[in-house]
C-alpha cells in the first residue's frame, strides 16, 4: 500500500451506496406498488394515517437503535409499553376526583408514563451493568413480568380510561396542528433529535465504540457500563414516550396491549441498515423501517389480491433480504 | 538452483484491490526448504500467502502445485492437497478442547460416533513430539499464546501437511519460545516439508531461512540463499534505502526532576511490591519475558486495573481509579494490542482518533471541522499512509495502525506515556519512524515508559531499563550497563550481575 500517496488524503468522494441506501430504495419500491395496486394509496389522509400509526413503533424503535447500536438489545419493549399504559390509566382514573377530568389528569398522565418508562429502561440497565447478566437474559425476563403484571392489573379483563378524560387526552393521538397530525409531528421531533444525537454527540459516538469493541470502549476511557445504562434508560423513556400515542388512541389497555412489538421494533431498526451486533447505527434507517413495515399492512389491507392475513410473512421476507444486503456491505 | 520440482509456486501471481497490491510475483517451495518471505508492511506478502493457500484467488498469474496449474476453491480445497497457512491470529476455537481443535475436521470416528480416546492419543503423541506439554482435553482458551501456536502446528501435521505457510509466528514469541519452534520448522523441513514463513526480524531470518524472497510495494525485489545475503543488505532491500541508524542517538536528560514515582505498587496476582520512578524527558524501559506482569503493571497504573500502592505524579499522591482520571493527571497507556484493545477496526480514522478525548471536540455537538483538522495534523505529523479517509482502520497495514494509535494517544497532551510494545508485527522502516516519534517526544519534555519484549529496543532507545521477572521488578540498569547480558540474567532470576 505504500504506492498511494500521503499526508494531505484527498477528500472524501461521495459515490452512491446502493446497500447504504437499501431501505429509502425498497420504500419507493413499496410506494410505487401502492400506488399501482390502489388509487386511493398516495392520497395524503392514507399516507398521514400511515406514518400516524407508525409513530408509536417508531419512538420505541428509536430507543432500540440506541441500544442496539451499543451491542445491546431489549426484548422487554412490548410488555412494558402495555404495563405503561395500564399504569398511566390506572393512575389517571385514580387522581379523577381530586383533579376533575381535565388536562391536568392527562398531564399527570403522561409524566407518570414517562417516569415509569425511564424507570423500567434504568433497571434493564442497571442488571445488565452493574448486574453483569447478558441483555437477552435481563430483558425476556422484563417481557415476562410486565406482560404479567398488566394481565394481573387488569384482573385478565381490559382497563378502560375514563371517558370525559379519555376526550380530553384524544387530541394527542387525533389532533391536527397546521394540517399534520399531532402523532407525526411528535414522531418526526424525537426522529431529528435522535438522528443529531446519534451522529453528532459524544453520546452517539460512543454508543457505536462500545457496540463495536468494548475493549476499545473501555482502554479509550469511556465509561461502558454508564453508557449502556444510559441506552436503556432512554429506550424506556421512548417507550413511555410512545404509549403516550397509544392511549388516547385505543383509552384502553389489556393483556394483549403491544404484544410483539418487541421483535417488530428490532425488524424496524434491522430493516434500517443498524447493525444487530453493534458497532454501527442510524436513525432515519429505523424510521423508514418502520414506515415500511406500517405500509406493507396497509397495501395489504387496500387490495383484494393476497390475504391480508399473510402481512407477517411479508415483513419476514423483507427483514432477511435487510440483512442479506448487510452482509454484502461487509465483504464489499 | 535445480531443485527438482516446486511443490508449489506462484507464478507471475497479481493482485488487485482498489490498488495493485501484488504485481506479478514469482516464488518457489520445495521440499525440506525453509523459504523466507519479507518486506515492509503493505508489500504483499499477506496476500501472496493467502493467493498461495487458497484463501483469495489471483487477479491474474497462476498457482502450481507439483508443477500443474491449481485452482483453489478455498482454503479448504488447498489444505486438502496438503498446504496450510497458520494465520499471525491464530484461528482456534477457544472453547474446544486441544485435542477437538487439533483434529476440528478431520474427526476420527468409530462408526457414526467421534472416538475421542483416539484423538486424545494421537494429540497427545503429537504433543510430545512437538515438546509442548499441554493436555489434550485441555480448553484451548486457558493455553499461552506459543502453546496455541504449537497446537496449529499439530493441527497442520494431522492434515499430512506438505507446505506450511506462517504468517509471521514469532512476533509474540520471546527469544526462548521461538526456539522450541525453530527446532520444530527444522524437524518438519528434515521430513520434507516445504515452509514459507514471513517475520520482520531479520536475524533470525538469517538463522533459519535457507532461501529468502524480498518483496517491495507488491514487486518481488530478489530471491537469493539467505547465506549471500546480510541482515543489513535484506534489511536496504526492504525498505530500498539505508537503514544503519534503527535508533536515534540517545539524549542526555535535561534534569533530575522526578515525574512518576511508584512504590509498592501491587496487582493482585499479577505484579508484587513493584517500584520504580521515572524523571522528565525519559525513556524508561521495561523489559521482561512475556507474563512477567509489565502489562499488568502499567495497566494497574493507568487505571484499568484494580492495584494498590502509591503512586505520586508530579509531586502529588494519587489513586488512580479509572483511565479517564488518568488522562486528567497527564498519564496515558498505549495499549499492546492494537486490534482487540486500541482501534476501532470497523470504523474510519477520525472517530479513532478523537475518540479518547471526545469532550476536547464537542460542545454540545461535535465539532466535525475540528476533528477534522486534527486528523490531518495527525497525518502529517505521523505520517500516517491512507489511501482516503473513508478507509476503514482494518484495512490499514500494521504500521499505520500502530501511528493512528499513537496520535489518537498524543492528542490528549499528555506528560507521561506509556507505550507497550511500540514496534510489534511492524516493519523497519516503520519502527525507525517509530522510534524518532519517541525521541522527538522525549526531547520535547514528556516522559515515555517503554514496555517491550525485543531486546534491541530496549538497549537501543532507553535511558534505564527494568527488568521484571514473575511479577516482580529484578533490576535496574542504567546507560552503559544495559546490555543483553544483563538483562538476560535479570529476565532469569539471577539477581547478582556479573561485574
Amino acid at each position: 500500500m505504500s504506492s498511494i500517496s500521503h499526508g494531505a488524503a484527498p477528500a472524501a468522494r461521495w459515490r452512491p451506496n446502493l446497500s447504504a441506501l437499501g431501505p429509502l430504495l425498497a420504500l419507493v419500491l413499496l410506494i410505487l406498488l401502492g400506488a399501482m395496486l390502489n388509487g386511493n394509496f398516495l392520497s395524503y389522509a392514507n399516507i398521514a394515517n400511515v406514518v400516524a400509526r407508525a409513530a408509536t413503533m417508531g419512538i420505541i424503535a428509536i430507543g432500540a437503535t440506541f441500544v442496539i447500536t451499543a451491542g445491546g438489545l431489549d426484548l422487554s419493549v412490548g410488555s412494558m409499553a402495555a404495563f405503561i399504559a395500564g399504569m398511566m390509566i390506572i393512575i389517571m382514573n385514580a387522581v379523577v376526583p381530586w383533579l376533575g377530568t381535565g388536562w391536568t389528569v392527562v398531564i399527570v398522565g403522561m409524566l407518570s408514563g414517562l417516569a415509569i418508562g425511564s424507570a423500567a429502561g434504568a433497571l434493564n440497565g442497571v442488571l445488565v451493568t452493574a448486574g453483569r447478566i447478558e441483555p437477552f437474559i435481563v430483558t425476556l425476563g422484563g417481557l415476562g413480568v410486565y406482560r404479567a403484571l398488566i394481565t394481573f392489573l387488569a384482573n385478565g379483563g381490559t382497563l378502560n380510561l375514563n371517558f370525559q378524560v379519555a376526550d380530553v387526552f384524544s387530541p394527542v393521538y387525533g389532533g391536527v396542528i397546521a394540517g399534520v397530525p399531532v402523532p407525526i409531528i411528535v414522531f418526526a421531533v424525537i426522529a431529528i433529535i435522535a438522528e443529531i444525537v446519534m451522529r453528532r454527540t459524544t453520546f452517539g459516538r460512543h454508543c457505536a465504540a462500545i457496540g463495536s469493541n468494548e475493549q476499545v470502549a473501555r482502554y479509550s476511557a469511556i465509561k461502558v457500563d454508564r453508557v449502556r445504562l444510559l441506552t436503556y434508560t432512554l429506550q424506556g423513556f421512548l417507550v413511555g414516550a410512545g404509549t403516550l400515542l397509544y392511549v388516547p388512541r385505543f383509552g384502553s389497555a389489556n393483556s394483549s396491549t403491544a404484544v410483539g412489538w418487541e421483535l417488530e421494533a428490532i425488524a424496524a431498526v434491522i430493516i434500517g441498515g443498524t447493525m444487530l451486533k453493534g458497532g454501527f447505527g442510524r436513525i432515519w434507517g429505523t424510521v423508514v423501517g418502520v414506515i415500511i413495515l406500517e405500509l406493507i399492512g396497509n397495501i395489504l389491507n387496500l387490495q383484494s389480491l393476497i390475504s391480508p392475513y399473510l402481512n407477517q410473512a411479508f415483513q419476514g421476507v423483507i427483514i432477511i433480504v435487510a440483512v442479506l444486503l448487510q452482509r454484502s456491505r461487509r465483504t464489499a | 538452483m535445480d531443485r527438482g520440482q516446486a511443490l508449489l509456486a506462484g507464478k507471475a501471481v497479481s493482485k488487485d484491490f482498489a490498488v495493485r497490491v501484488l504485481d506479478g510475483v514469482d516464488l518457489s517451495l520445495y521440499p525440506g526448504e525453509v523459504h523466507a518471505l519479507i518486506g515492509e508492511n503493505g508489500a504483499g506478502k499477506s496476500t501472496l500467502m493467502k493467493i498461495l493457500t487458497g484463501y483469495q484467488p489471483p487477479s491474474s498469474g497462476e498457482v502450481l502445485v507439483e508443477g500443474k496449474p491449481a485452482y483453489f476453491a478455498g482454503s479448504a480445497d488447498a489444505e486438502a492437497r496438503g498446504i496450510v497457512l497458520i494465520h499471525q491470529e491464530l484461528n482456534l476455537a477457544e472453547d474446544l478442547s486441544v485435542a477437538a481443535n487439533i483434529f476440528l475436521g478431520r474427526e476420527i470416528r468409530r462408526g457414526p460416533f467421534l472416538d475421542v480416546r483416539a484423538m486424545r492419543d494421537r494429540a497427545a503423541a503429537l504433543l510430545a513430539e512437538l515438546e509442548t506439554h499441554v493436555d489434550p482435553s485441555q480448553k484451548v482458551a486457558s493455553l499461552s499464546v506459543p502453546e496455541r501456536q504449537m497446537i496449529e502446528i499439530a493441527k497442520a501435521l494431522v492434515r499430512d501437511a506438505r507446505v506450511i505457510v506462517m504468517d509471521e509466528p514469532t512476533a509474540v514469541l520471546t527469544a526462548r519460545e521461538s526456539e522450541v519452534l525453530f527446532r520444530q520448522i527444522a524437524r518438519l523441513k528434515g521430513q520434507g516439508v516445504a515452509i514459507l514463513y514471513t517475520s520482520h526480524k531479520l536475524d533470525e531470518v538469517k538463522a533459519i531461512a535457507d532461501v529468502v524472497t524480498v518483496l517491495r510495494d507488491g514487486r518481488h525485489v530478489i530471491t537469493a540463499p539467505t547465506a549471500s545475503l546480510s541482515v543489513d543488505e535484506m534489511a536496504r532491500q526492504m525498505v530500498g534505502r539505508d537503514v544503519s541508524d534503527l535508533f536515534p542517538p540517545k539524549r542526555a536528560l535535561m534534569n533530575d526532576e522526578i515525574v512518576l514515582d511508584v512504590r509498592d505498587f501491587s496487582v493482585p496476582g499479577r505484579v508484587e511490591h513493584a517500584s520504580f520512578q521515572l524523571r522528565r524527558g525519559e525513556i524508561l524501559g521495561f523489559a521482561g519475558l512475556v507474563g512477567a506482569g509489565r502489562t499488568e503493571l502499567m495497566e494497574g497504573i493507568a487505571g484499568l486495573r484494580t492495584a494498590h500502592g502509591e503512586v505520586t505524579v508530579e509531586g502529588r499522591t494519587v489513586r488512580i481509579r479509572s483511565l479517564e482520571q488518568a488522562s486528567r493527571l497527564g498519564l496515558a497507556y498505549l495499549t499492546e494490542d492494537r486490534k482487540g484493545h486500541g482501534l476501532l477496526l470497523n470504523q474510519t480514522m477520525r472517530p479513532n482518533l478523537t475518540l479518547l478525548d471526545l469532550a476536547r471536540f464537542s460542545h454540545i455537538l461535535i465539532d466535525e471541522k475540528a476533528e477534522d483538522a486534527a486528523l490531518d495534523k495527525a497525518i502529517h505529523e505521523f505520517d500516517i499512509r491512507a489511501p482516503n479517509r473513508d478507509v476503514r482502520v482494518g484495512n490499514l497495514s500494521g504500521g499505520n495502525q500502530q501511528k493512528l494509535l499513537l496520535a489518537k494517544t498524543m492528542l490528549v497532551e499528555p506528560k507521561i506515556v506509556i507505550i507497550d510494545e511500540p514496534t510489534r508485527g511492524i516493519d523497519i522502516g516503520t519502527k525507525q519512524q517509530i522510534y524518532t516519534f519517541i525521541d522527538r517526544l522525549a526531547a520535547a519534555g514528556k516522559s515515555i515508559i517503554v514496555v517491550s519484549s525485543e531486546m534491541a529496543e530496549v538497549i537501543g532507545l532507553c535511558h534505564r531499563v527494568v527488568v521484571m521477572r514473575l511479577g516482580r521488578i529484578m533490576g535496574e540498569l542504567e546507560g552503559e550497563a544495559i546490555t543483553e547480558e544483563a538483562i538476560v540474567r535479570y529476565q532469569m532470576g539471577l539477581t547478582e550481575v556479573a561485574a
